[in-house]
């Protein structure tokens, strides 16, 4: 137990340290390319601490970037258990987010409790976006169709009828000049976290990703999802259901970033307009590749890029840098994170690295 | 051996919270310190603030503050209409010590100026769009202008110089504020010849430039040879339209250096004007009604200057109907107007000027456009 214990503790470090280096070597090759721009690096990097998490505003203002991120990342991070490329992030949260809209002016006239019909709203964008990424599974699994390709084009789809939608049957007419459904009442939106001003959906996003471990790494559901993805032919020699393993995970990693759309409405538009196709899906891929497809993982990096996007408004502010610098940062860091593969395993820390056996 | 690593572990976590809660003491005074003097103006933008049109304009009026003494201008571009603009003007508030902020797209509005007008009553929001009405926050005014009336001048040089009587209009969504423009366009050039058409081709969104370019070039294939548009950016339809040897009018701002050959004129914002105005009147003392509007009369839009490709006729057609707008005179949308399906819109001896409320539910395409609204 306690060997175990400590083998864990340096597995993980072994883990945490390629993206940590990767992260500080980053943030120094972007601050060669401000200075290259003629700005004082040091001053960036000051900005950005203070934008990101210089004050409790800045913290909060983290936060609120990153709830998103966390459930659309899921939704590339659980499928990539199983070896599949799943980009429709955006799709899923824009199908989740007018099923949800959907479901709670239906139900709002009722008299129903108002935790039961967010609940109810929940439930229904969850399967909106999962019908949208499992329908991507299906195509993989029965017919052969590259799931990348697949849910990248189903969110063109998706966005297309969301519009249709929003901007013919379901369209309030007072909104005028910003096409959007009617609104959500007030008593059906998510509230805030005690004390903060962070919505409770940062909460949902923490939740899902610890389930999301737990289910991946501690189940034998898990386990094998991630048999499928290391060879699913010796897996369905193995007798799994490698089908149905693949349509239950892509509905699941489809249902976060539907939650996603969900929180979008409920906590912070109120009702579905265009505004609710922000990119927060592709976004969310970014997040998953530099977790390393690690549902825990997924946390803390979604933290960093939401700080590096709430600090990116203050580089424009007091520097005067174009708004694409925070996406030369994001490039850098995605490059330098996927070259820091390369160093996982040649780290001892105190002795040649054990096997960690899981599951 | 446990006990060792746990150690290890704790002390990286304490590690982490001495580090943190040193950067926390060092950067919570920074924001105070700025705000100490004179008014800083928050500008947010929803697109490139470069983007030769809807964001450039509000950007040139954001330029023309700088040099006021006692102002300090700060500015964000790319402003998705989330709580990424919540937060945005929360940080123009808490860090940069902003007092006054222009968040400039339509859809920043509901709901996020009026949360923030709820929350910060004693900062001042100016929203470009002409959304309030009474019972809304008092600090959460909105301005907008009539641009159609510079439209309207277009659509008459757009009708002088065509030679095959086919205007073409690369809108973004069939809205009543792009209606409107497409509507004043047409009447303006069938004012000058009533068997000239406007074919409308509506993107689906506000900045789509493949679609715009694919537009344009489906129209000029279809024998349009004057071009004007209502996207974001009219870039790529002014910039494609040249490049096929059409004539185009400009919208937002200016896009003269884009076309040298064949830009006639343009519909623009003058927010040089208007927002230098709502400085002087703020720092006056003065209170702002909560919606401000303005059209030529006003100076709150302007005509881009004639191309070289403007005959006299057109110039002189247009400057006549421009100095009726001026002191308030025109009105343009006199009946009877029909629609282009034949339905009757405005009765014959109704009258429906600028300020008339029915204008801003514009649901239909007058006679003379080809195109739908759904």
């Amino acid at each position: 137990m306690v060997e175990a214990g400590g083998r864990r503790f340096e597995a993980m470090i072994e883990a945490f340290l390629p993206p940590v280096f990767a992260v500080f070597f980053s943030m120094a090759l972007f601050g060669a390319f401000v200075a290259l721009a003629g700005v004082d690096p040091i001053e960036v990097y000051r900005l950005m601490a203070t934008g990101a998490f210089g004050s409790w505003f800045s913290v909060q203002n983290t936060l609120q970037r990153a709830a998103p991120l966390l459930l659309t990342a899921l939704c590339t991070a659980l499928p990539a258990q199983m070896g599949m490329v799943v980009i429709g992030g955006e799709g899923a949260l824009v199908a989740g987010g007018l099923a949800a809209v959907a479901s709670g002016l239906a139900l709002s006239g009722l008299g129903l409790p108002v935790l039961l019909v967010q609940f109810a709203m929940a439930l229904a964008a969850m399967a909106a976006g999962g019908a949208v990424i499992c329908f991507a599974g299906m195509l993989r699994q029965m017919r052969g169709v590259n799931e990348t390709i697949s849910s990248l084009l189903l969110t063109y789809i998706v966005i297309a009828v969301f519009k249709q939608i929003v901007e013919g049957v379901m369209r309030d007419p007072a909104s005028l000049n910003k096409p959007a459904t009617r609104a959500l009442p007030d008593s059906l939106m998510l509230g805030m976290l005690p004390g903060t001003d962070v919505h409770v959906g940062l909460l949902f996003g923490l939740l899902f990703c610890l389930f999301g471990y737990v289910l991946i790494y501690h189940t034998t559901f898990g386990f094998a999802a991630r048999v499928v993805g290391g060879n699913p032919r010796a897996a369905r020699l193995a007798g799994l259901p490698v089908g149905r393993l693949v349509l239950i995970v892509t509905a699941l990693g489809g249902a976060a970033g539907g939650l996603a759309g969900m929180v979008e409405v409920a906590a912070i538009q109120g009702r579905a307009s265009a505004a609710l196709i922000a990119g927060y899906g592709f976004s969310g891929i970014l997040v998953a590749f530099l977790a390393r497809q690690n549902p825990l993982a997924v946390i803390p990096v979604a933290f960093l890029l939401g700080g590096i996007a709430a600090s990116g408004g203050l580089l424009q502010r007091r520097l005067g840098l174009p708004d694409a610098t925070v996406l030369v940062l994001q490039g850098i860091l995605f490059v330098t994170l996927l070259a820091s593969e390369t160093l996982t395993g040649r780290f001892h820390l105190r002795r040649p690295t054990a096997e960690v056996k899981e599951a | 051996m446990s006990h060792d690593f746990q150690l290890s572990r704790r002390s990286l976590l304490m590690g982490m919270v001495a580090g943190s809660a040193g950067m926390l003491a060092q950067s919570v005074p920074f924001g105070r310190a700025l705000a100490a003097s004179g008014l800083t103006v928050g500008f947010i933008y929803v697109g490139p603030r470069d983007d030769y049109g809807y964001n450039q304009a509000h950007a040139q009026g954001a330029a023309a503050l700088k040099s006021l003494p006692g102002i300090k201008v700060t500015e964000e571009e790319n402003v998705a209409e989330t709580i990424a603009v919540e937060k945005t003007m929360e940080s123009m508030i808490n860090l940069d010590g902003a007092k006054l902020i222009f968040p400039t797209s339509f859809g920043y509005f509901d709901p996020f100026v009026l949360k923030m007008a709820r929350k910060y009553p004693d900062v001042t929001f100016m929203h470009c769009g002409g959304l309030w009405k009474p019972g809304l926050p008092a600090n959460a005014h909105s301005y907008f202008g009539y641009i159609d009336e510079a439209e309207y001048l277009s659509g008459i040089v757009a009708a002088h110089v065509s030679k095959k009587k086919k205007l073409g209009f690369v809108a973004a969504k069939p809205i009543p504020q792009v209606l409107r423009n497409i509507n004043s366009f047409t009447l303006g050039a069938r004012s000058v010849d009533p068997a000239i058409t406007t074919q409308v081709i509506f993107t689906g969104d506000w900045s789509l430039p493949v679609k715009e370019a694919e537009a344009t070039n489906s129209l000029a294939d279809q024998g349009v040879d004057v071009f004007t548009c209502h996207v974001d950016s009219p870039k790529v339809v002014i910039e494609t339209a040249e490049h096929r040897g059409a004539f185009t009018c400009g919208y937002h701002a200016s896009q003269a250096t884009l076309a040298p050959k064949g830009y006639l004129t343009g519909a623009e914002w003058n927010w040089e004007k208007v927002y230098a105005g709502f400085i002087a009147d703020i720092l006056a003392g003065k209170t702002l009604p909560g919606l401000i509007r303005g059209g030529l009369k006003e100076g709150t839009v302007r005509t881009s200057p004639y191309g070289a490709a403007v005959p006299a006729a057109a110039r002189s057609q247009a400057d006549a109907v421009k100095a009726k707008f001026e002191p308030g005179d025109f009105v343009i949308y006199k009946g009877p107007i029909k629609d282009n399906k034949g339905q009757t819109v405005i009765a014959g001896g109704v009258s429906q000027g600028q300020t008339d409320i029915a204008l801003e539910s514009m649901n239909y395409l007058v006679e003379g456009v080809v195109g739908s609204v759904a």
